[in-house]
């Protein structure tokens, strides 16, 4: 029996070059990017004062109207999926719960499922605030105080705002989605290997549709703060934040911290095709590993975790390197980081690689963390989709060494087989290859 | 045909033990891992105790070569770097992996990129009195704002960039990654209270497809710090009963009154049925069924009528090929809170009709407490070693006859059962609905 196969019939976006796939590749290939100045809370203690900050549209405008009271619950980084989520449904025209309360929806809820790749969700710090002031006594915060007093001024479903599974429970609810569910939890990781667990679920016949990517905000104290404290940050461009990020660039001086979700909507071929759906590209293979490194921050200078990601995923697609058009690679803008990843990149596609085109996104929008590999699946599926591969900005003096062909300028491309990858601190890498449908 | 996965190898470090052999034996003799809270003072919280892991030195388990790396692992990634080698060794697997296969000596073990970890694991406990140190030096009250730049400097002063970054729920599993060379997919998930069960079952797809031949599973959790029972105790999930602590643990009781906290961790070696019989492994277990859902209905409450739960069982014996007549034992999420015993309760009935009378259930959770991520992968190594002594443990504190509740819950005492096959059942917060069969196994 000939294995199912998988398609991508629709794409949500949200990051700070706007909301949705059309907004998002256009601005790719304006050269746009929304990096600036943070807005959301002051940032001029904090060496790096820059970041990709997303829209705020009104939850109650996104979500049915009979869940309003629920948006209440939504942390940040839950409403940057609901978005993401929301937009993905809408450009793949399902027909869900949400988008036809009334009328008839075209999936079968117990056989549609979500995956959503989540961060590490701090608390709302004003929030926190708020209650821990009636918790100091003397001066000082007193625990005990917290437990008779400042607990209670806490909403009772506080803890429901910040739990990682949240993102994919609300997006289920809203949608009706009751088949397999789950959270992956990987940090940068998380969006790429969500949708590869995902489209094995197709693959596997436990779903015929998919609710797949990730979302997170880095884009508060604590998400600022983290990165900084290890030392991954830029710093060097506070006053000019749309040149901050530059991945595989010579003066790469670091990362900048984003916000976002790339969510996209997977089905098995013949379900998507009985819809009528927009067939965007196929899912033809999912690769992951891991980087191996006692400090838990770098990849060690090999980057073998992202070589194995990589050719495991060839493998399971059945192509040699030399068939894949355009790779998205994660392009964290840290030197040694990006050193790593070019050696990892030419030992899989050797000479190919003076071929293969490879774009970096964060310069754009800054790292997204948990949906970073998400909304770079995207581009590599918009790309294939549109037959152009946008620019890489701040790359004007790529290091010879790495030998990576970065154009500097939009390309029209015909491209059959495209690649994302991506990895994170703490090791784990993953690498997804989507094909044209013939 | 899918490949068939087997249990090789088992681990825990929980508060009625720091191995798998004095966890069961505290289980079956019905002993309590539950009492005052000593990890941080709870004295004036509703809940004043919990199930702790006490006295436990991850770094004696570890190879001395390595310790260095691992020091600073927090809380949680010590549970399970314990569990882990446990499980590692008795699955006779060598520390680390090698990069490569060397003819002869080594011809058994598959590759590094064939072998994988998959956890249920949970964030770090928080760093929390230089958190809340800067949340309230920023706060300016007054104006009723936070000024960033008062919150920032105390909060660069008083941070630790290591502390932070253990505090992220990949690096449990990093460090396993680490500890033992692998290279296949390292994944993690935290579906709530059901995030271990799910792990595990994941896994075992990735095996039965080929995507692995070995991977650790399992899970790790420790909330039991000022937020995580802040946030528990906010939404009445625990049980406040602080007079009475060991009693406060009550699944399918008629005074029941919330879940006990706890923490510790749970590990499995799984493994693809061939890879194991050449390695010559002991072979502990068959997992033969998993089946995953989404209830869809609300995040703070289960559905009603238990319908995401009844689908997840029911698709976990289609996945296993059992019939309801096969299941000798479930082991239950049996929280202790008065809304997932009773709606647990409904979902066994739906499923197996009159059967759900003649199966005994039990929660081991009336005992060690919820290990939230981790419970899952604990209370599955508990079916295991069911199915291994023909015994089955029991629900302590179950005293008061709720008729809401009323299978047979194992009251109080271990029972002498047969069991061949065994179900563990994990229902998380959100909807996330996970159960897992396993067998004895037979070739």
């Amino acid at each position: 029996m000939a294995d199912r196969r998988v398609v991508i019939t629709g794409l949500g976006v949200v990051n700070a070059l706007g909301i949705g796939r059309e907004a998002y590749f256009q601005a790719l290939l304006n050269g746009s990017i929304g990096i600036d100045r943070i807005q959301v809370f002051d940032p001029s203690e904090f060496p790096s004062q820059v970041a990709g900050e997303a829209p705020r549209p009104k939850m109650s405008e996104i979500v049915p109207k009979t869940y309003r009271k629920a948006t209440k619950l939504m942390s940040r980084d839950i409403q940057l999926a609901v978005i993401a989520a929301d937009a993905a449904v809408r450009d793949g025209k399902i027909k869900t719960k949400a988008t036809h309360p009334e009328g008839e929806v075209d999936i079968n809820p117990v056989r549609s499922g979500v995956n959503i790749g989540a961060g590490l969700i701090c608390c709302d710090l004003v929030e926190l605030a708020m209650a821990a002031h009636h918790a100091v006594k003397d001066g000082q915060f007193s625990l005990q105080k917290w437990g008779t007093e400042g607990m209670n001024m806490l909403t009772p479903l506080w803890l429901l705002k910040y739990l990682p599974n949240m993102l994919s429970c609300h997006i289920s609810i809203i949608h009706d989605l009751q088949g397999p569910s789950n959270s992956i939890t990987c940090a940068e990781a998380s969006g790429m290997l969500s949708i590869g667990e995902a489209y094995r679920k197709i693959v596997h016949n436990k779903a015929d549709l998919m609710v797949a990517g990730g979302a997170e905000s880095k884009v508060e104290a604590m998400g600022l703060l983290r990165q900084c404290l290890l030392g991954r940050t830029s710093t060097k461009y506070n006053d000019r934040p749309k040149e901050a990020c530059r991945p595989f660039d010579r003066d790469a001086g670091g990362m900048v911290i984003g916000e976002g979700a790339g969510i996209v909507i997977m089905e098995e071929l013949e379900h998507a095709r009985k819809r009528g759906a927009r067939l965007y590209a196929e899912i033809t293979g999912f690769g992951a590993s891991n980087n191996s490194n006692g400090d838990f921050v770098e990849p060690e200078a090999s980057a073998k975790g992202v070589t194995i990601a990589l050719q495991k995923a060839l493998k399971q697609a059945k192509l040699s390197p030399q068939k894949i058009d355009l790779l998205i690679a994660h392009g964290i803008a840290i030197a040694r980081n990006d050193r790593a990843e070019a050696t990892a990149i030419r030992a899989v596609f050797a000479e190919h690689t003076k071929k293969l085109a490879v774009l970096a996104t964060k310069s754009r929008f800054g790292n997204c963390g948990a949906a970073a590999g998400a909304i770079d699946l995207i581009t590599a599926v918009l790309a294939l989709y549109e037959g152009k591969i946008p620019a890489n900005v701040n790359c004007p003096h790529p290091p010879a060494e790495y030998g990576l062909n970065l154009a500097a300028g939009n390309q029209q491309a015909n491209i059959n087989h495209a690649m994302a990858c991506c990895y994170t601190y703490g090791g784990q890498t993953a690498a997804l290859t989507v094909s044209r449908l013939n | 045909m899918t490949r068939r996965v087997v249990i090789t190898g088992m681990g825990a470090v929980t508060p009625l033990g720091h191995n798998v052999e004095e966890l069961w034996r505290r289980l079956l003799a019905g002993e309590s891992g539950v009492d005052k809270t000593t990890i941080f003072d709870a004295d004036t919280f509703p809940t004043q105790f919990s199930a702790q892991v006490n006295g436990y030195d991850h770094l004696q388990d570890l190879p001395e070569n390595i310790r260095a790396e691992h020091r600073q692992a927090c809380r949680n990634s010590r549970f399970i770097i314990g569990a882990a080698l446990q499980a590692w060794r008795q699955a006779k697997l060598p520390v680390p992996l090698p990069d490569e296969l060397k003819d002869g000596q080594t011809g058994y073990l598959p590759p590094a990129e064939q072998v994988g970890v998959y956890l249920g694991a949970g964030e770090g406990p928080i760093d929390f009195d230089n958190f809340i140190a800067a949340t309230v030096n920023g706060w300016q009250n007054d104006k009723n704002e936070m000024n960033w730049r008062a919150w920032a400097k105390t909060a660069f002063a008083r941070m630790d960039a290591r502390r932070e970054l253990e505090q992220e729920p990949n690096m449990p599993g990093a460090h396993l990654a680490r500890i033992f060379n692998l290279r296949g997919p390292c994944m993690s998930c935290l579906t709530a209270c059901a995030a271990s069960t799910q792990a595990i079952g994941e896994a075992t797809e990735l095996i039965r497809y080929g995507d692995a031949d070995i991977i650790i599973t399992g899970g790790t959790h420790s909330m039991i710090h000022p937020l995580g029972v802040t946030g528990f105790n906010r939404l009445t999930a625990l049980s406040i009963r602080n007079d009475d602590p060991k009693s406060a643990s009550r699944p399918f009781d008629g005074e029941r009154d919330g879940f006990v906290l706890a923490e510790g961790a749970g590990a499995l070696i799984i493994e693809e049925l061939e890879t194991a019989r050449r390695r010559g492994a002991n072979i502990l277990a068959e997992i033969i069924g998993y089946g995953s859902t989404a209830d869809a209905f609300r995040v703070t409450d289960q559905h009603e009528n238990g319908r995401g739960g009844i689908a997840a069982v029911r698709m976990a014996l289609e996945n296993a090929k059992v019939g309801i007549d096969q299941i000798d034992y479930i082991s239950a999420h049996g929280t202790g809170t008065i809304e997932n015993d009773s709606i647990e309760t409904l979902i066994t009935k739906e499923v197996f009709g009159r059967r759900a009378y003649q199966i005994p259930i039990s929660s081991v959770k009336s005992m060690l407490g919820h290990l939230i991520a981790a419970a899952g992968a604990v209370e599955l190594i508990t079916c295991v070693l069911a199915i291994r002594d023909q015994i089955a443990p029991p629900t302590t504190n179950l005293t008061h006859p709720d008729p809401q509740c009323d299978l047979d819950y194992i009251p109080n005492q271990a029972r002498k059962i047969p069991v061949n096959i065994a179900m563990s059942n994990s229902f998380g917060f959100g909807g996330q609905n996970n159960t897992l069969i396993i067998r004895r196994f037979a070739d």
